[in-house]
């Protein structure tokens, strides 16, 4: 990509979790029979009028804020018309020239630099139902239980400069989302959805090149994989001699390529004009200031706390931010146990480890703080071993017990009888005499061995200090 | 049997109480006058005399006692009315049972209402003769050959033909005033958000209000006062206080002072269209001078923008209507043509098959103005236009209290007149358009008749929420007029 300069913008849809939709009262959630969670309003019945839902403003305004994004003093509705199955009233509800909120920006780093990312603007507008395609009868069907669903359209600037970035914005901008509490961010449910535009130019070049479109994009890997296939594709393109046209290109996943969709002459030409049944209103600035302060700490704030305060590597603390419920729970252990660093090893090292392999998201993990610094409690007053506790953290993982309960089940508790480990060691020393020999010489590590072999016979069990001592002190006994 | 239809409802109330009367026994007087006259009004949409039988039966073991109990009322075919059929008056909407009640129809039914059918009506009340109906036009009561205005007509007409007490009409852009005109009777549209628009299928969304059409004055005053008020359901209605409008029927109207909009000539208005000068000038002229006689003082005003009004409210309401009219797609109720193969062939066929020509006209006018490119040079453009005219209103209320004028610049019509002319048939609706631009209140009542024996119409209009003010004027007027009512012979 050398002698080519990539811009990319992109369109965030984001469906927030109010308690019901947009304009009506039916339950927003996900799942359900189709068409069971939906009123005349949503359903867009002759005669049914939309009335605007109080939390869905306020989840929108909290995220606009977290975005440094500029509340608008004045607002209002517009139609988007366009004839589609899914649209029960072939118009959307959605904001035109008048959005929520104006500007902002999200502050990117790659572990050295921080790259600010200019927004837009961040508008409401309500989601579409769902065709179901029956290829057999050769019949569509329409589910309307997603028609009315609160979404905020989170639009970037075209500031993003590489496939990596946009992936790196993306992440970035989940971490605030969940920070805020107001949508679940899952783009497998569709929950978070994001269209990218993208365009390149030659270097040296100053006006921006022909950009295209992407739309189906399913995640955030497929975002990255998306515009890095279509970057290659319009660099070829130019190398090439060719013209890239101005169009909307879909992203096939299984083929790791994009297909085109429409070209700009298709366009539609949406009519937008304000909303008739949604006056144009004036945000109270006492609601925006009660949100702003109620706002909670920012994922860039808890990072350098955790640096400053609890003495944590960029790295670590980086790692714990990136999720909400990482940093919540990070926090809770160090309330019951002190110890910060002790407490992120555990969590970026066996626990994500854990989560990670097993596609767990943290907030669903069912070890609780207190079961963790428990378990550490135990390593502390030398009921198990270090090696012990990494099992006893896996059952506690999978099982959601407490470590107590695991040691004393599965009799876990350290041995610290020093007869037994005697016991032990003279077994050991018995049976590797050349290895004895070889620690007498001079060769030091042949203690860690024999350490190792004690430990073994004990089903890692023994003390490892007491387990090293006694060795030791055989050994010395033995030469007397 | 006595035909308890033919009484307003303030004296059907008192019959009620007096010969102690069921709903069943009103509902049969009902579908007696039905058999006797409906085949000349031809004013219902959808009426069904064992399904009238068994509501009234239902009412009489409900008893309830509210404001409007056991009263016969009619609703304009684009009301929502709970498992009834509520089609516009379109193909596109036949067989359209809604799941639920708009508003002003669970207001009804909790004043024990007695709900008759649903009336005939342009089709989504675009006209002004009730000929663009999917069922034939109604006819005028005073003179079938001539058309009940419109949208509103079949509920003017029925009204009018004693076939009920009440009706409920729709006005966009004069549609509840001009039949009422047109038919000798009253009808009032109300402040914009004055009544709920929930279940009211949209036309012109920000120029919509339902209303009631009436015998009297006084009906109107007590169906008002039941359709009336707040509504959650609809960010549109206003959140202030209704009074209790009874307490506007009140003669006198000594030192209100009456303005007279130059403009509201009927000439001056017609554009090129120049019709022969009627006998409605001169009968609105002789309510001016009884009302002066009463006390009231004359005031001449100008409203230098209304003469913009019919434009301005083609390219608003057709705008909203283009959009509000999308969803009959075909896609989850009302008409689907079955021979379409294809996802765009349905709406198409759908569309093409289901509308009638002055709503596909409406839609693509809308669209047009709509259109990207051409937006401000119309919507918008109108719009500001618009708040011209709200200005012109605003200033004219320094200087007077009610305006005066004719309702229609003539009395109705023969049938088939002005259907082969839009903008002639567009042109009716002049005198009362720029009441729902602005969107204040209006009332139309009668005030004689022209030399054919066709019902004239006298038109107030009023301050924002000041239907108080409309009531106390028309009443007076009412009560003091010295020309002989009568009934049309059917």
């Amino acid at each position: 990509m050398s002698h080519y300069i990539t811009t990319i913008g992109l369109e965030i849809h984001l469906q927030l979790s109010t308690k019901t939709k947009a304009f009506c009262a039916c339950p927003n959630s996900f799942g359900g029979e189709p068409n069971t969670f939906t009123c005349p309003v949503c359903l867009g019945l002759p005669g049914s009028l939309p009335v605007l839902n109080s939390q869905y403003l306020r989840h929108a305004i909290k995220v606009a804020l977290a975005l440094s994004s500029n509340v608008s003093g004045r607002m209002k509705f517009d139609r988007k018309n366009y004839f589609y199955p899914d649209l029960p009233k072939d118009y959307q509800i959605s904001q035109y020239d008048m959005p929520l909120a104006l500007g902002g920006h999200v502050d990117i780093t790659d572990g050295h630099k921080t790259k600010s990312i200019g927004l837009t603007r961040v508008h409401m507008e309500e989601d579409a139902g769902k065709l179901i395609h029956d290829n057999k009868r050769a019949s569509s069907y329409v589910d309307f239980n997603r028609t009315g669903t609160p979404l905020l359209e989170i639009v970037s600037e075209p500031d993003i400069s590489s496939p990596e970035e946009a992936y790196r914005y993306l992440v970035t901008i989940k971490s605030i989302l969940k920070y805020l509490d107001v949508s679940d961010c899952n783009m497998e449910e569709g929950s978070l959805r994001c269209d990218a535009n993208i365009s390149i130019r030659p270097k040296g070049q100053q006006e921006l090149g022909t950009k295209v479109e992407l739309k189906n994009l399913n995640s955030f890997k497929g975002v990255r994989d998306a515009l890095i296939y279509e970057e290659k594709r319009q660099a070829r393109m130019l190398l090439d001699g060719e013209v890239i046209v101005q169009q909307t290109r879909l992203w096939n996943e299984q083929k790791q390529a994009s297909e085109p969709m429409r070209t700009k002459e298709q366009a539609h030409d949406y009519r937008y004009f304000p909303d008739p049944d949604l006056l144009p209103f004036t945000i109270d600035s006492v609601l925006v200031e009660e949100i702003r302060l109620s706002l909670p700490e920012m994922p860039e704030e808890k990072r350098e706390r955790f640096i400053r305060d609890c003495g944590l590597s960029e790295y670590d603390a980086s790692v714990l931010v990136s999720d909400r419920a990482m940093s919540s729970f990070f926090e809770s252990c160090v309330k019951l146990y002190p110890e910060p660093k002790v407490i992120v090893n555990w969590l970026t090292g066996d626990i994500q480890g854990y989560l990670n392999a097993n596609n767990i998201e943290f907030s669903n993990m069912k070890t609780t703080p207190q079961q963790l610094t428990g378990m550490i409690r135990l390593i502390d007053n030398n009921t198990i071993s270090g090696r012990i506790a990494k099992e006893v953290l896996f059952d506690m993982l999978v099982t959601g017990n407490s470590a107590d309960g695991i040691v004393k089940e599965k009799g876990l508790i350290q041995i610290s009888d020093e007869g037994v480990i005697e016991q032990l060691a003279a077994d050991v020393l018995n049976e590797n005499p050349k290895v004895v020999d070889d620690y007498i010489s001079g060769k030091t590590n042949a203690l860690g061995f024999l350490v190792g072999q004690l430990m073994k016979k004990s089903k890692g069990k023994a003390n490892p200090q007491l387990a090293n001592q006694i060795i030791k002190k055989k050994i010395e006994q033995a030469r007397e | 049997m006595t035909e308890f239809v033919k009484y307003s409802a303030s004296r059907l109330k008192e019959k009620i109480t007096q010969d102690s009367l069921t709903a069943s026994d009103i509902a049969s007087s009902v579908a007696v006058r039905y058999d006797k006259v409906e085949e000349k009004v031809k004013g219902f949409a959808h009426f069904n005399k064992v399904v009238l039988s068994e509501r009234a039966k239902e009412l009489d073991k409900k008893a309830i006692s509210g404001a409007l109990s056991k009263i016969p009322v009619v609703i304009k075919d684009n009301i929502c009315v709970k498992d009834e059929l509520t089609t516009c008056s379109s193909k596109i909407l036949v067989g359209f049972r809604p799941p639920y009640d708009a508003t002003v129809i669970t207001k009804l039914k909790e004043s024990g209402a007695l709900l008759l059918g649903k009336s005939n009506m342009d089709e989504f009340a675009f006209g002004s003769s009730c000929e663009t109906s999917c069922y034939a036009p109604t006819n005028n009561p005073y003179d079938t050959e001539r058309v009940p205005g419109g949208s509103s007509g079949g509920s003017a007409a029925l009204v009018a033909a004693d076939e009920t007490v009440l009706a409920l009409g729709s006005d966009t852009g004069g549609s509840i005033r001009q039949p009422a005109s047109l038919c000798g009777v009253v009808g009032m549209k109300p402040t914009y958000g004055r009544v709920s628009r929930y279940g009211l299928i949209a036309f012109g969304s920000s120029l919509d209000q339902i209303g009631p059409i009436t015998k009297d004055v006084n009906d109107c005053a007590a169906l008002l006062n039941v359709i009336s008020g707040y509504d959650p359901m609809d960010s549109t209605s206003a959140d202030i206080p209704v009074p209790d409008y009874m307490g506007s029927l009140v003669d006198n109207v000594k030192g209100l002072r009456i303005g007279i909009p130059k403009e509201y000539d009927t000439e001056s208005m017609f554009f090129d269209k120049k019709v022969p000068v009627n006998e409605t000038g001169v009968k609105i002229k002789e309510a001016i001078k009884l009302l002066k006689d009463l006390g009231a003082e004359v005031v001449d005003i100008s409203l230098p923008h209304v003469k913009y009004a019919v434009s301005v409210y083609y390219i608003v309401g057709c705008s909203e209507a283009s959009s509000n009219l999308a969803r009959f797609d075909g896609v989850e109720y009302g008409y689907r043509d079955k021979e379409a193969s294809s996802l765009i062939e349905m709406y198409k066929k759908t569309r093409g098959k289901g509308l009638g020509s002055e709503a596909k006209r409406r839609i693509i006018l809308g669209t047009y103005t709509l259109s990207s490119g051409y937006y401000d040079a119309y919507y918008l453009k109108a719009q500001k236009v618009r708040n011209l005219i709200k200005q012109d209103f605003d200033n004219a209320f320094s200087r007077c209290d009610i305006i005066m004028t004719s309702t229609s610049p003539e009395t109705a019509w023969p049938k088939g007149l002005k259907t082969k002319d839009p903008l002639l048939m567009y042109l009716s609706d002049i005198f009362t358009i720029p009441a729902n631009l602005a969107g204040i209140p209006a009332i139309s009542l009668p005030c004689g008749y022209d030399s054919q024996g066709l019902p004239v119409g006298l038109q107030f209009m009023a301050k924002y929420f000041d239907e108080e003010l409309l009531i106390r004027a028309a009443y007076t007027y009412q009560q003091n007029a010295g020309w002989k009512r009568k009934k049309p012979e059917l």
